[in-house]
Order: C-alpha cells, then structure tokens, then sequence
C-alpha cells in the first residue's frame, strides 16, 4: 500500500496562503492573550486550591455551591468532571481563588472544603479528595521554571542544529516552533483551557516533534544540496519537501493517532495534555513545511539582494 | 544465515533477556499476579498513580544566617571590650533584608586601627571587611559563606525533617532538597491521603529536652510508685526510656522543670574525649548556657548535692548522664557510648530542633481510588494507541510491518526494564512519555521503509536498497533523536515533579529506539534477505 508516489507539488509557490494561514492564527492567539482570556493559567502557576472530590453517587453542582456558600467559602468554582466523550462523572473539581493559599494559610482551603462538604451537602457521601494547594510563592518559581526550561531547550536545540547543520537553519527550525508554541498557546487562550506544569509538558513535547519534523525536511535539503548542484534551491526545497511528503504525513498520523487515543481515553487527568498535543501534531507538521523551509529561501534571496553569495550548501553529513 | 547474523541475533536476545529481568527479576511464579507482583517490586508507581501526599516547604535560611551574625555580634561586643575599646557600638542595622550585615560605629576615629585589628582577626575571616566615609566599619558574610551556612540549614531541615516523617511510620517516605537553590525540600508520602494530618506531624516540634532526674532507674511503673509513696509529687513526673539502647524499658522520677530544652541547643557534633572515647559536644545558646551552669556546678560530681541529667525526646527518656562538672554553653555528654550511638545521639540533639522556620508552599495529594482510575486509562490509552499504530504498520508496510512492531515492543520492554533497573518512578506523565517514544519508534521505522522503498523505485536490488534506505535514514534518525534527547535532558534538568518523570521515561526511550529501530530492524532485514534469492522481491 502507498499513499504518495511521485508527488510533485510547489509548496513555495503558496508561501503566501501559508504565511496568511498562520498569521491569522498567531494573531487571533495573541489578540486573544492581551484582550480577551489571557493565558488561563492553572492552580500549579496561579496559586491556588484545587479539590477533586470523588462523589458515591451523581452529584448536584448547585447543593455543592449552596453547601460552599452556607460555610462562608467565597467564590468557588465548582465543574464536574467529564470523559472526553462529554459524559459528566462523578467527580467534581472545586477551586478557589489564589487568595484562599497563602503562604501561611496553606491548607485552610481545603479544611474548609471538606469540612462544608461533610455538614450541609447530604446528596451523596465522598471518597478521600484529591488536592492541589499552590501557595504564591510556589506559584511563581514553577511559572519561572517553565520559562526557563523551554527558553534553555530552545537554545539547546539551536546550538546543536548550528553545529551538525548551519546557522541558519537553527534559526529556522526555531522560528518554526516558536511559531507553533504560539498558536498553540493561542488556542489554550481562545479556547480558556487552562495551562497547567503537564500542560507544559506536552508544549515542550511539541516542540521536540515539531523540530523532528523540521529536521526530517532538513536533512533531505542538505542531501539533495550536496548532489545537484544546479538547481536552484527553491527547485530543491520543494522536491526534498515531496520526496519526504509520504513519511510527514504516516508519521505525523500514526503520531496523531496515539495522541488521540491519550485524548479519549485518558482520562481526566491528561486531558490539558493530550489537547495540546493535538492541536501540537498538527500545526509541527504544518510548520515544518511552511515555515522553515520557506525561511531557507527567504534568507537566501535576502542575501542575494545584498550581493552575497549564498551559505546554504551546507557541510557534509556526517555520522 | 551469516555468522556475523548468528551473533547479532544472540546479542539481540541477550538484550531481552537482560531487559525482561530487568522488568520482573526473577518472580516467584508465572501466574499473573505473581508477574504483577513482581513488576511493582521494581517499577515504582509515582504519588499520581497509587495515591499519597506530596509536599514542598521552603526553608527560611536567612533565620539561620541571622542566628549566625547574632552570634557574631556577641562575640565582637565581648573581643572589642577586651581589646579595651569603649563607647563602640556593634549592631546590624537591616536584620530583615540584610541579615549577613554587621556596622561596627560610634568608637574615636583614633581608635580605627584597634578596632580593624579585632575585625581583621582569624575569628571573623568569613567577613569581608570595609571601611565607610563616616569613619565606621562595615562587616559583610562572605557570599562562599553564606552558601555554607544555607546549606547546612537545609541539610539539616532535611535531617530533622526525615526524622519526623519517620515517626509517622510511612513506608518507602521521600525526604529530598528540591528546586533549584531555592532551599526547599521535598516531601513524598505514598499511601496517605490527608495532607493535613502529615503537615501538623512534620511541623510540631519533638520536644527535646534535659531533665533533672530525682530517683530511678524502676523496672516499672509500681516499682517507681513505691518509691514516692504512692504519689508524684505535683512537680515531678514518671518518664520511661532506656538509659543505655537495648536495655529493658526502665522508669525515671524526673524534675518537671526541664534545665535546657531543644531550642536551647544550637548545635552538637559527635567527638573524642582525651582517652579517645566518643562523646558528644554541644553548644548551648548563650542564655541556656548560663541557667545550665547553674545547675550542673550545683549538681556536679563533686559538689555538695550530685546529681544526674536525663536526656528526653519526645518524652523518652533516651540517656542517663552523670554531671562530671560545671558546664557553660559549650559542654560534652560523655559515657560509655559507642561510635554509632554518639552520632545517632548528636543527630538527634541536632534535630530536636528545626534550624529555620518551615513554610508550606505547595500541597498535592491523590487519592488512592482516583490514582487508581488514572492508571487504568493510562494504559488503556497507551495500548488502545499501540495497537493501533501496530494494525495500520502490518496494512501499509506488509511483512517490514512485523519489522517494525517487533521491533516497537523490544523498545517497550527496554524502556521498561531500564525503569526496572534504576529503580525508576513511573508516573502518569511518565505514561506519556512511553506513548511518545512510541510515536518516535514508528517515526524511525517510516523514515528506513519510505527510504527503502524509494531506493527499491529507483531501481535497485532489495539487498542495496535495505543497505542504502539504512543509511540515509540514519543521518536523520541521529538528528531528530539528538535534538529530542537534548530538549528532554534540559527538562529533566530544570523541570520539577511531573515534567521531571516525563523527560525521563522520553530518553530512556529514545535511546532504546536508536537501537531497535536501527539496529534490530536491520537484522530482520538482513536475516530475511540472507534467506532468499538475490533477486527476490521484498515485502514492504
């Protein structure tokens, strides 16, 4: 069975729709990022208290918010917990605002919680709860470790691309991802899911898939350099993009497959996560094809403008 | 078959048989809970699977900083004072911001060098020293100093902190410093669910403490009674303890008034004594000191009224010490100790109290029940992905299908025992992890086949273009696993609790790809070519 054979599509051609594409979604993130619901941040960067109660039987949201405000708890939030296939369960997540974990009245939240729960909700008993208290302290240093930890990724893969590639092509392959965290994250904004430490965890996943993608391509374009030296290297770009076109697409839907099956059966837990990848698989794929490549011809003509030979032939491979 | 392909074929197997030992050891039986057992013997499940309490308290290492430069201050009033300068005033004028800071003022200007010749001393080497316009000194700790000193308060926190989470009798307890410099440590409890249950146990102060005692040993409690007469008095108490470990329970009469308690204590190290014995010295707070001279130049062996001390925490009495002389703030408890017992004793004396404050910060517990569920759908969606990508792999790429799902599940089982092997934690973002390194194998397996296939379009024999689609493939497989194995180091480096078991189950995983993939699908080929004809076709 094969899907592609012998595809000869001009992917620079559409450089343009591609760069239309993603500049309404970067934007539509952003926009949404300064002006509509922020980047939701969860209980882990927010600080916080987040209680998952296991109810016997079906719970009532409204006798559990009744139940919260008799106890004198202010502005809770209280959802039920539901499957990816939009079933609601038997747990109910509430949270509390930030100001409800401080630093030295860590753990009143949920005393307070259980507590309540226990005296005025009589629908269903409960089982042991499950809780996150992130204190502003804590809240911060993870928020800064995130930070940190995505930016020293990003300069890691750089430098390592800079070296078995050229400079160019780190910059590239970075633009490229730092493209798809942004739309990513765009879509966490628009769409007001929370991000969470797992949450993380799958957009520095992405962006290790997205740079697999980005290096498939890659790797090609210097074979391809190496051989005919005469074609220029739009002609290059475009074929190496097709010869790979067949592998892009089985891996990135088997990769798309896994990540859905996390996303529906899962769970609750891994829900942030899974999402992220979702929308994560599709939007690497895409980059790879029109960002980073289109960025190599890009720079290449800018340098021809400027009256420069080009760099791009790159080094041998070497392994 | 070749010779050579015998070898890689029997290293291959090796390699399982060392990995699926590394997953189950060697297990008790072969029926599915003695296997079961086995795995949970060596794969641990993380606090998000099997329930507990997770815990991050900052320690307030400036209080030990301030205890240090306070102490400092003391001593400096007293050296200046000897040195016979007067009117000096010695104080640290920002102890909440800037407790390492000392301002030495108010002394004549011709005085300048005495006093920088006290400041300069051996005493203070770990101050940097510098003179202001209005003619006063400035003593600032050493930033190497500092560190020492916030190191050793956490050590100790983590110490003292481990003790406690002791007494709750928690099995397989985590006690760790953790983040990043920030002085914080991390508490693990599998298997408890309140977390405020374990926050009182870890905060309250086990009370250390010396008493004086008033008679004992009893053999018991109706012994000690009869000895009073059937009543204690209102300022005395039974305590029981051994006086020496492994000695029967015996009973004390104790004072009720202790002399020192663990706050006193600043400090205690195990020692020698002259005759080269181990002993314990210890250093009281100046004022503890003093009330403690009292006593034990009032009670000591050769005084008027002898008596003995007993050494109680957490109302056990834990030693029995006769009181040789006086002792002001700087002492040692001696006696027939061995080496162990003069450490575990120190330790303990150092623990009794906590060096700084402890903050909570962050709180997480899973209940046991939902922890289960999490790792039901973890698996489930790990094998419902699986096999899937296995289906489809047999349907596109017929028989290098089995190629690459043979070769995906040695990279399970690798991955698996090498969580065996450290002892690793596999937590649910952990589970991720696996299901990505699965995504990365299937990567690798379409990246060598679609090259193959290229190879076998333009013409070539199956035998070359088995050899040619490897070795393309290879350049890119080595990038895309470098760079992806880069990314996760840096998490595993600068990522904390869930990031951290993810980007651990990720590379172990990709290195076990490296070998699968490339290696032992490559042996597959090569055995199967080896088999058929030179022109036969190849099923791909």
């Amino acid at each position: 069975m094969e899907l592609f054979r012998d595809v000869n599509i001009d992917w620079l051609g559409k450089k343009w729709y591609f760069l239309g594409f993603s500049l309404i979604f970067s934007v539509a993130g952003v926009l949404s990022m300064l002006f509509w619901h922020g980047i939701p941040r969860g209980v882990d960067f927010k600080g916080g208290t987040q209680i998952t109660v296991p109810f016997n039987s079906q719970p009532n949201e409204n006798d559990i918010r009744s139940a919260l405000s008799q106890a004198g708890i202010k502005d809770p939030t209280v959802v039920r917990v539901s499957t990816a296939t939009g079933v609601k369960g038997n747990d109910v997540i509430i949270s509390l605002p930030q100001s409800s974990a401080t630093d030295q009245a860590h753990d009143a939240g949920r005393e307070a919680v259980e507590n309540a729960l226990g005296k005025y909700y009589h629908d269903s008993g409960f089982g042991q709860p499950s809780v996150d208290i992130v204190g502003p302290t804590a809240g911060k240093q993870l928020q800064r470790q995130a930070a940190l930890a995505t930016l020293y990724s990003l300069i890691g893969m750089l430098v390592y691309l800079w070296f078995r590639f050229e400079l160019i092509y780190g910059v590239a392959a970075v633009v490229a991802v730092f493209h798809d965290t942004l739309i990513t994250v765009g879509a966490f904004s628009l769409l007001n899911q929370e991000i969470t430490l797992t949450v993380i965890a799958a957009i520095l996943t992405l962006i290790g898939y997205s740079m697999n993608d980005t290096i498939v391509v890659f790797d090609r374009i210097r074979e391809n350099l190496a051989l005919s030296r005469r074609e220029t290297l739009p002609d290059v770009v475009n074929r190496s993009i097709n010869q790979t076109l067949s592998r892009t697409v089985l891996t990135s839907g088997l990769t798309f497959l896994t990540v859905l099956s996390l996303f529906v059966f899962g769970g609750p837990v891994l829900r942030g996560f899974s999402f992220a990848l979702v929308v994560g698989v599709l939007i690497g794929t895409y980059s790879s094809i029109a960002v980073a490549a289109p960025m190599l011809v890009a720079y290449q003509d800018w340098r021809k403008s400027r009256g420069k030979t080009a760099v791009l032939p790159a080094k041998k491979a070497r392994v | 078959m070749g010779k050579n392909l015998k070898g890689k074929a029997a290293f291959i197997i090796a390699i399982l048989v060392i990995f699926v030992y590394g997953i189950f050891g060697i297990p008790h039986g072969v029926s599915g809970t003695a296997l079961k057992d086995a795995l949970l013997e060596r794969i641990h499940l993380g606090l998000d699977l099997k329930g507990g309490v997770h815990l991050v308290y900052k320690v307030h290492v400036e209080e030990a900083i301030n205890t240090t430069s306070d102490r400092d201050v003391q001593r400096l009033q007293q050296d200046l004072a000897t040195a016979g300068i007067t009117n000096v005033t010695v104080h640290k004028q920002d102890p909440v911001n800037h407790p390492d800071t000392i301002t030495v003022s108010g002394f004549p200007a011709d005085k300048g060098s005495d006093v920088r010749g006290v400041l300069t001393g051996n005493t203070y080497a770990n101050y940097d020293l510098s003179t202001n316009a209005d003619g006063s000194e400035t003593m600032k700790m050493k930033p190497s100093a500092i560190r020492d000193l916030e190191a050793s308060a956490l050590q100790h926190s983590v110490e003292t902190v481990t003790d406690r989470v002791n007494s709750l009798g928690v099995s397989e307890a985590n006690v760790a410093p953790y983040g990043l410099g920030d002085n914080e440590i991390l508490v693990e409890l599998p298997g408890i669910s309140d977390p405020g249950k374990v926050e009182d146990a870890i905060k309250s102060t086990s009370k250390l403490a010396i008493y004086p005692v008033v008679s004992g040993p009893y053999d018991s409690d109706q012994a000690a009674m009869a000895a009073l007469n059937g009543v204690v008095p209102p300022d005395e108490w039974l305590a029981h303890g051994q006086a020496t470990p492994g000695s029967p329970d015996q009973v004390y009469v104790l004072q009720r008034a202790s002399v020192v308690e663990g706050t006193d204590f600043r400090d205690a190290r195990p020692s020698t004594d002259q005759n080269g014995r181990p002993n314990m010295n210890f250093v009281l707070t100046t004022e503890a000191g003093e009330r403690f001279y009292k006593y034990t130049s009032a009670h000591s062996k050769d005084s008027a009224d002898p008596g003995s001390m007993a050494i109680v925490l957490g109302n056990k009495v834990k030693e029995v010490a006769s009181i040789l002389s006086g002792i002001h703030d700087n002492g040692e408890i001696s006696g027939s100790f061995t080496k162990s017992e003069v450490d575990a004793l120190s330790l303990m004396l150092r623990t009794g109290a906590l060096p700084a404050t402890l903050e909570v910060i962050e709180t997480r517990s899973v209940g046991a029940s939902l922890g289960e569920a999490s790792i039901h759908q973890g698996v489930a969606a790990a094998i419902a992905g699986m096999l899937a990508v296995m289906i489809f792999m047999l349907i596109y790429y017929r028989g290098a299908g089995i190629n690459a799902d043979l070769a995906l599940v040695l990279n399970l089982v690798i991955l698996l025992g090498f969580m065996g092997f450290v002892g690793g934690t596999l937590t649910l973002p952990g589970i991720a992890g696996v299901i990505l390194t699965i995504g990365m194998g299937v990567d690798s397996n379409v990246l060598i086949f679609e090259r193959i296939r290229e190879e076998l379009r333009a013409g070539k024999t199956a035998a070359s273009a088995v050899q040619q689609g490897f070795a393309h493939a290879w350049v890119t497989i080595v990038d895309t696993h470098v760079t992806t194995i880069v990314s996760a180091g840096i998490l595993f480096l600068f990522g904390t609790g869930p990031v951290k078991g993810f980007a651990v189950t990720l590379t172990f995983g990709l290195l076990a790809n490296l070998f699968t993939a490339v290696f032992v699908s490559r042996v597959i080929f090569d055995a199967l070519l080896a088999r058929k004809q030179r022109e036969a076709a190849l099923s791909i």
